[in-house]
């Protein structure tokens, strides 16, 4: 079946759209015809695909994670996103982002991070064109994602602590927004995820759906045909839409999102906006939130920064609503545990979010034949994470 | 800010903003995170949800007040309070306790289709909001759709008080004039007589939130600011 979401609005179905303060209606707009005018543009592509092959060091691979395989009794590839530069998939979307920031003519970025990850490839590609660049970035974040934090400040962009609420995403989003209605002539505000008033989902798709393409390319080239099963995580979800979109007509392609259940749904203390959210409006759009009885959103809990939203993108409220995506919940224990394991199998430290994924591996287990191939989208390197992980063990270094 | 710091306090003030000469009341209900709002009205609202004030709340209060009050109330908050209650009972609900008017920043009149009808059916101006960087055509619409009043906002950027008035308020207001015979009101950074002064000259009326928000929170008495206020904008 075609599919052609979102519609002219912005709508994915009933989810999507653009709820923002009249001060920024006009930013949106101009960013709207701004995008649509350069996404089939030759130029526009000519410069992205420039950036994308010998900055960020495109394409990246598919591995074939052998030891993996035979543990579980099926055949797994990690799409290397860990491999492209900054560490994380977040580049693709910035890359082009920024492009179109020059052509608009803004000479100001701002940008929200979580992990850290979105901040620090932000700051780059502001290096690289030589904008200036502000981070947001909740205080509990800062703390636990320093090296991030030092990363950024190396590439010369500032990064403005958030001490508000949950101290994490949510509030770093809040506060660019804020920013933004500030200085809304010459700042362009790169947003991450792919979340946000439309056309920011549209366009964070459309630029994050490189992992897929290229999968689907490699895919096809290693085995001959298209994987049984896709696996990527879900916070605000860019990886996870990047990596599903060019499957997504492919109807015999199983899709499965795996959001963060950090101490278990039912302990409330998570951030899985599908599994344990209603439709909202937050930072934008309409799309499942978590949130209380009252509509005041939930703060959410998870051992990994970049998944520690209460919300998620509308097309994941929509695909999940389809049913053409199956969305999990994965939980801390099992995050960390699946970080350790591909440490030890595979030569391989992956990011928290990316955990997530690669846990959610072991409960195909036995549902799988030995020839069905399952591809996991690897956001992201866990160099990051390493306190966080040594924390959550309570482990020391061990030298023999 | 509805409930902070108590929903009787909010109640009181309410009394006293209406001895102090307050043409109309606008009524905070709060929301987590309204991306408006500078950190004066965030905090506000913070404090209020931390003791539990709902919509439910806040609406049970203006039935309260209306047994003793007769200047029009108006609700400020994010669209997800009301999405969240539901947009029809919601407003149903806010007419029979006798609200007046509702102002939802957040949403964009391409998005309130199911607002206004409920609004309308309900007996319930819908006022929106016009910035400084709206564009001509769009402005029109906007102050065509708003009901009771047009807003204006004086300034790009978040609530709360700033050291001087923003220049281009007065053209903003006669372009607003040239499409529409509605009152126009100027809000956002107003926080002295002096600048209430100052925008009064070209606005019919002006707004001031954050100011008396922070008075009511610090448990200040807010009748004389309000008289200040109220005697500044004064022509008589």
């Amino acid at each position: 079946m075609r599919y052609d979401q979102p519609d002219q609005h912005g709508y994915f179905g009933e989810f999507g759209g653009s709820f923002v303060p009249e001060t920024l209606v006009p930013c949106v707009q101009e960013l709207k015809q701004a995008y649509y005018a350069s996404r089939h543009d030759k130029k526009f592509k000519k410069e992205l695909a420039h950036y994308l092959k010998n900055f960020a060091g495109r394409p990246t691979a598919l591995y074939f994670a052998e030891k993996l395989s035979r543990e579980y009794g099926f055949r797994i590839y990690l799409k290397r996103e860990d491999l492209c530069h900054t560490g994380a998939h977040k580049i693709n979307n910035c890359i082009g982002q920024i492009l179109l920031a020059k052509r608009m003519g803004k000479k100001r970025i701002i940008a929200e991070t979580g992990a850290g990850q979105h901040g620090v490839a932000t700051a780059t590609v502001a290096a690289l064109f030589g904008l200036k660049c502000v981070v947001y970035m909740g205080s509990d974040d800062i703390k636990r994602q320093a090296l991030n934090v030092f990363r950024m400040n190396l590439l010369g962009a500032e990064v403005r602590a958030v001490d508000a609420g949950s101290k994490t995403l949510k509030e770093a989003v809040n506060e660019a927004m804020r920013d933004w209605m500030a200085n809304v002539r010459d700042t362009f505000y790169i947003i991450g995820s792919c979340i946000g008033p439309h056309p920011y989902p549209v366009m964070v798709r459309d630029f994050q759906s490189v992992i897929g393409r290229e999968a689907k390319y490699q895919i096809n080239i290693a085995e001959g045909k298209l994987p049984h099963t896709v696996l990527a995580c879900v916070g605000g979800g860019s990886n996870s839409i990047g990596m599903f979109y060019p499957f997504i007509e492919d109807e015999k392609v199983g899709l499965i999102g795996v959001e963060a259940g950090g101490k278990g749904i039912r302990s409330g203390m998570h951030s899985a906006a599908i599994a344990g959210g209603r439709p909202g409006v937050l930072h934008g759009s309409l799309s499942c939130v978590m949130q209380t009885r009252d509509g005041q959103i939930s703060s959410t809990h998870s051992v990994s920064a970049g998944l520690d939203y209460p919300g998620v993108g509308p097309e994941h409220s929509y695909l999940n609503k389809t049913g053409r995506v199956k969305y999990a919940v994965v939980d801390d224990k099992e995050a960390v545990r699946a970080f350790h394991l591909l440490s030890e199998k595979e030569g391989i430290i992956p990011a928290l979010e990316s955990s997530h994924a690669i846990a959610y591996l072991k409960k195909l287990r036995g549902r799988l034949s030995n020839k069905d191939v399952v591809v996991v989208c690897l956001s992201g390197r866990g160099d990051k994470d390493l306190d966080i992980v040594r924390d959550f063990l309570n482990t020391k270094p061990r030298v023999n | 800010m509805a409930g902070d710091p108590s929903l009787s306090a909010t109640e009181k003030a309410v009394y006293e903003l209406e001895k102090s000469g307050a043409d109309i009341i606008e009524i905070g209900i709060p929301f987590s995170d309204s991306v408006a709002d500078g950190p004066v009205i965030v905090n506000a609202a913070q404090k209020a949800i931390k003791r539990g004030v709902s919509a439910k709340g806040c609406i049970k209060l203006v039935s309260k007040l209306r047994k003793k009050i007769k200047t029009p109330i108006v609700f400020m908050t994010s669209f997800n309070i009301p999405f969240s209650y539901g947009i029809e009972k919601f407003l149903k609900d806010c007419s029979k306790a006798g609200v007046d008017g509702l102002i939802l920043p957040d949403l964009p009149f391409e998005e309130a289709k199911a607002v206004s009808s409920s609004a309308k059916k309900h007996g319930i101006d819908l006022i929106f909001l016009i910035a400084p960087n709206t564009p001509d055509g769009r402005a029109k619409k906007l102050a065509s759709l708003s009901r009771g009043f047009v807003y204006l906002i004086s300034l790009t950027g978040v609530t709360g008080a700033r050291k001087s008035l923003s220049l281009g308020i007065g053209e903003n207001v006669r372009r607003i004039k040239r499409y529409s015979d509605k009152p126009v009101a100027v809000g956002f950074g107003i926080s002295t007589p002096e600048q209430a002064k100052q925008a009064a000259r070209h606005a019919d009326g002006i707004i001031v939130g954050s100011a008396i928000v922070k008075k009511i929170s610090e448990k200040k008495a807010v009748g004389n600011f309000v008289s200040s206020l109220k005697r500044a904008i004064c022509t008589c």
